[in-house]
């Protein structure tokens, strides 16, 4: 991929603009266009590939030039009083490394860029605390020579006394074993001749600043309570005050950054005088520090308990590239979009939803789930975690793109990846390309045949809204997250995608109480509402999830850190927050395998009674055993039935699933007591039911409970029995009169 | 990483996955899908994948990497034009590289 881009929005209307920040990898020149994204499944055995270009002049060619996408998060402070240390300087610090020895890390540096003058904590090439000092020229380093061992807490302390010439560091693991001989001291006589005070007033934390401008030595773990004060404490007395919070009517303290304050925000508080900072590329806060205890669950309760911040080498909030032109949306349909960047046979897509002009809105929307394209975003399961070949049942299928990603993690990560030190990913940005959101791209976990995911198999249901030729409109889960059901008003019927797993709690009361008002929801797919996201309050481009007690995931969020830091909310599964999918759905997830999906089989409800009008003319027994994800209709991603989760009681099942390979399992949120007969050969409750249900005021659901749902219809030119039943659902659904 | 240890008691259940290639079919018995564990479930590092060459057409062999930003190394002379046939070969590598022994089970589909 010679082309990446992204742009600063993802849902626009008519008479907006889009910003558009491409980077180019030896190549000159590219040109831009817009096109609407049809179809984007490119398996012969499917549709056909389709997108309508869009006259308009995005006023190319342009110039190309390379962005570079630099991840790893710090803090940084400017300016900082550094000139206060020309006495001598104690600083201390507590920390809890994740990977001691995997290359040296920075904790606290305030050197010049050119030259290094000044002074630096780090943990050395062996992991150990090593306190370095330069005046630009002559440089001195002193290590305690003891490597920390890693997810241990320790107080680390250096002092510098000008006087006599001695340059001293120390630390003290919270919990001591003598026989794992992680403490000790160090001292060393002989300063640099020209002083180790910085000319500059930049401090940073968790990395160093480079000659060349950027930031460097990224620390992976966790930093809490760094303070340093004018002029040499005996170092015993150092490592003790980290016992304390800093007194901020300490004479001697210059700074203390109290990281316990203001964790719903990207700034670090000063509490000794005015030298506040920033974090860059969002390292996790809300975390627990060295004084968490047990009885503590929630950072807003118990801050004291949260002092810490957990930085990794491989964060990216925001890449920050410069625009390279901005798109001015004219009057077009609403529709499922993209700025094609071409030159050279290559080609990148930047998807966005075009929303209805004013009041012109048609009856029927599409919901682009983009909260749950974002949970995904670069994801790297299939390169990354070896199982997943067993999960899918074949070997995996390296496609370029997914070479580009192995060779590119400073892509960023999703939620379904973990850090390098091997903790869970809680944020994942659209403000970076994102490279398996474009028409075309073959997913890992979509199943024998097209492999579609998330944006790309949701191209399977725009395709067919065109085949039908039913005008629909389009909006995201970013609309309805920050507008709530008035995102929706207007709408009588909403279509979700194959996969809008995704929820936070705006969109979740914004989609039902729609559905209370009277709207009707397709929900044509699998796993749909299932966890809790938080949205950053300032930056809809950022969302973060814990995948708290259970659900499947990657990686589980420590013991007190199950509140997101963005908002405090407590994140998780929503079936945990006790509104499980079943509750506006009707059904919730009950497994997932990626090889082979099953067809349905009716049930005496599909045939007569309230509900049948959804197989008006189909006539067989058994639809759907045929598809471009698994072969069949039911699968992927399967959601069931479960009153005791909140089904409604009158909930219709017209059509259920049988036939699961042992791939399919039951989720670790449904196992109690764990026995060998989990698997979709032996448990009934391992199956997709296809149900209806209605309210007073003329709302109503129909669910597939599939991800591969879209990938039948799309079969044979979208003519079959699924895409019939889809069809006779909306048809119905579009008619105002009551059920 | 898997207790189970592939051994020429598992024979049969080769003889069963090549059967199960033939038929197109991913219903395993619980036997097979025990070795298939084994044998998909090895690490990251050396495990093999199909380097896409022409997608739904054409494909070679690769050996993941340990690490994240490493380059996937390709099996020279090796490509495949239908995945059963590729799903068939790879299963004969890993059961030399897990038995020692070769599996001498004829390829279905073309030779
Ligand atoms: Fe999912």
């Amino acid at each position: 991929m010679r082309i990446l881009a992204y742009a600063d929005r993802i849902s626009v209307a008519p008479g907006e603009s889009l910003a558009v920040k491409v980077s180019c990898d030896g190549l000159d020149r590219y040109d831009a266009e817009l096109v609407r994204v049809i179809q984007g499944d490119t398996n012969p055995a499917g549709p056909g590939y389709r997108e309508e270009r869009i006259e308009l002049d995005l006023g190319g060619p342009f110039a190309g030039r390379h962005q570079a996408l630099r991840p790893g998060s710090a803090a940084i402070v400017e300016p900082f009083p550094s000139a206060r240390l020309t006495d001598g300087l104690t600083l201390a610090v507590a920390l809890w490394p994740t990977l001691p020895g995997a290359g040296r890390q920075t904790i606290l540096a305030a050197r010049d860029p050119d030259g290094g003058r000044g002074f630096e904590l780090a943990l050395d090439e062996s992991g150990a605390p090593s306190f370095v000092l330069s005046d630009g020229r002559e440089e001195v380093e002193v290590s305690t020579g003891r490597p920390l061992v890693a997810e241990r807490w320790y107080c680390i302390a250096a002092t510098v006394d000008p006087v006599s010439g001695v340059v001293r560091i120390g630390q003290r693991p919270k919990r001591h074993y003598s026989a794992v001989g992680d403490s000790g001291e160090r001292d060393h006589r002989d300063l640099p001749s020209g002083g180790f005070v910085p000319s500059g007033q930049r401090l940073t934390i968790a990395a160093r600043s480079g000659a060349d401008g950027h930031l460097h030595g990224f620390f992976n773990g966790r930093i809490e309570a760094p303070r340093l004060l004018s002029g040499a404490l005996p170092l015993a007395e150092a490592l003790g005050s980290m016992d304390r919070p800093a007194d901020p009517a300490d004479p001697r303290l210059v700074a203390a950054w109290d990281f316990s304050r203001g964790i719903d925000t990207e700034g670090i508080a000063d509490i000794a005088g005015s030298a506040h900072g920033r974090l860059v590329n969002l390292p996790t806060r809300g975390v627990t520090g060295r004084l968490w205890q047990e009885h503590m669950r929630d950072w807003r309760q118990h801050p004291e308990g949260y002092g810490a911040i957990h930085f990794h080498d491989d964060d990216l909030c925001d890449a920050g590239w410069e625009t390279d032109f901005t798109v001015s949306l004219p009057e077009l349909k609403s529709g499922v979009y993209a700025i094609r960047l071409f030159a050279d046979g290559e080609s990148y897509y930047v998807p966005f939803c075009l929303r209805a002009a004013g009041e012109s809105r048609k009856r029927l929307c599409f919901l682009m789930p983009t909260a749950s394209y974002l949970a995904y975003a670069n994801n790297r399961i299939g390169i990354d975690v070896p199982e997943t070949e067993i999960m899918c049942g074949r070997l995996m299928e390296m496609h370029a793109g997914d070479l580009f990603m192995q060779a590119h993690p400073e892509l960023g990560l999703c939620f379904y990846d973990v850090h390098n030190d091997g903790s869970p990913v809680y944020y994942s940005s659209r403000s970076r390309p994102v490279v398996d959101m474009q028409p075309g791209w073959v997913g890992k976990l979509g199943g024998v045949g097209s492999n579609l995911w998330q944006f790309n198999a949701d191209t399977h249901i725009l395709g067919w809204l065109e085949h039908i030729g039913i005008a629909y409109d389009v909006v995201t889960d970013e609309d309805l997250h920050l507008h709530g059901a008035t995102a929706l008003e207007g709408y009588d019927v909403v279509i979700t995608g194959s996969h809008p797993e995704y929820y936070s709690l705006a969109m979740f009361d914004g989609l039902r109480s729609w559905i209370e008002a009277g709207g009707r929801l397709i929900y044509m797919g699998g796993n749909g509402f299932y966890w809790r996201i938080s949205f950053h309050r300032d930056r809809p481009d950022i969302i973060e999830c814990r995948k708290s007690e259970d659900g499947i995931r990657a990686g589980s969020p420590g013991a007190g850190e199950y509140h997101s830091s963005l908002t405090g909310e407590y994140s998780g599964l929503w079936r945990r927050n006790g509104m499980a999918p079943n509750v506006l759905a009707g059904i919730g997830m009950v497994a997932q395998g990626f090889d082979e999906s099953s067809p349905y089989w009716r049930t005496e409800a599909s045939w007569s009674g309230k509900a049948a009008f959804a197989f008006e003319g189909i006539e067989a027994d058994v639809v759907g055993d045929y598809g471009l994800s698994g072969r069949a209709a039911a699968g992927i991603e399967v959601d069931a039935v479960d009153h005791s989760l909140g089904t409604p009681p009158h909930t219709i099942v017209l059509a259920s699933s049988r036939i699961h390979t042992q791939l399919y399992l039951m989720v670790p949120e449904d196992m109690l007591d764990p026995t060998p007969a989990l698997s979709a050969v032996e448990t009934e409750v391992i199956r997709s039911d296809m149900t209806f249900y209605d309210i007073d005021a003329g709302g109503a659901v129909f669910a597939t409970g599939s991800i591969a749902w879209a990938g039948a219809m799309a079969w044979n030119g979208y003519d079959n029995d699924i895409a019939g039943i889809t069809e006779n659902v909306l048809r119905r659904f579009l008619d105002p009169d009551p059920f | 990483m898997s207790r189970y240890r592939i051994s020429e008691a598992d024979r049969p259940y080769a003889e069963e996955f090549r059967r199960n290639l033939e038929a197109d079919t991913y219903y395993h018995s619980p036997g097979l899908q025990r070795v298939l564990n084994v044998m998909r479930g090895s690490p990251k590092a050396g495990k093999y994948v199909l380097i896409v060459r022409e997608p739904h057409a054409r494909w070679a062999l690769g050996r993941m990497p340990a690490a994240r930003g490493e380059p996937v190394e390709i099996v020279p002379n090796v490509e495949y034009t239908d995945l059963k046939q590729a799903e068939w070969d790879v299963f004969c590598r890993r059961w030399k590289d897990l038995t020692g022994a070769d599996l001498g089970i004829e390829r279905p589909g073309r030779p």
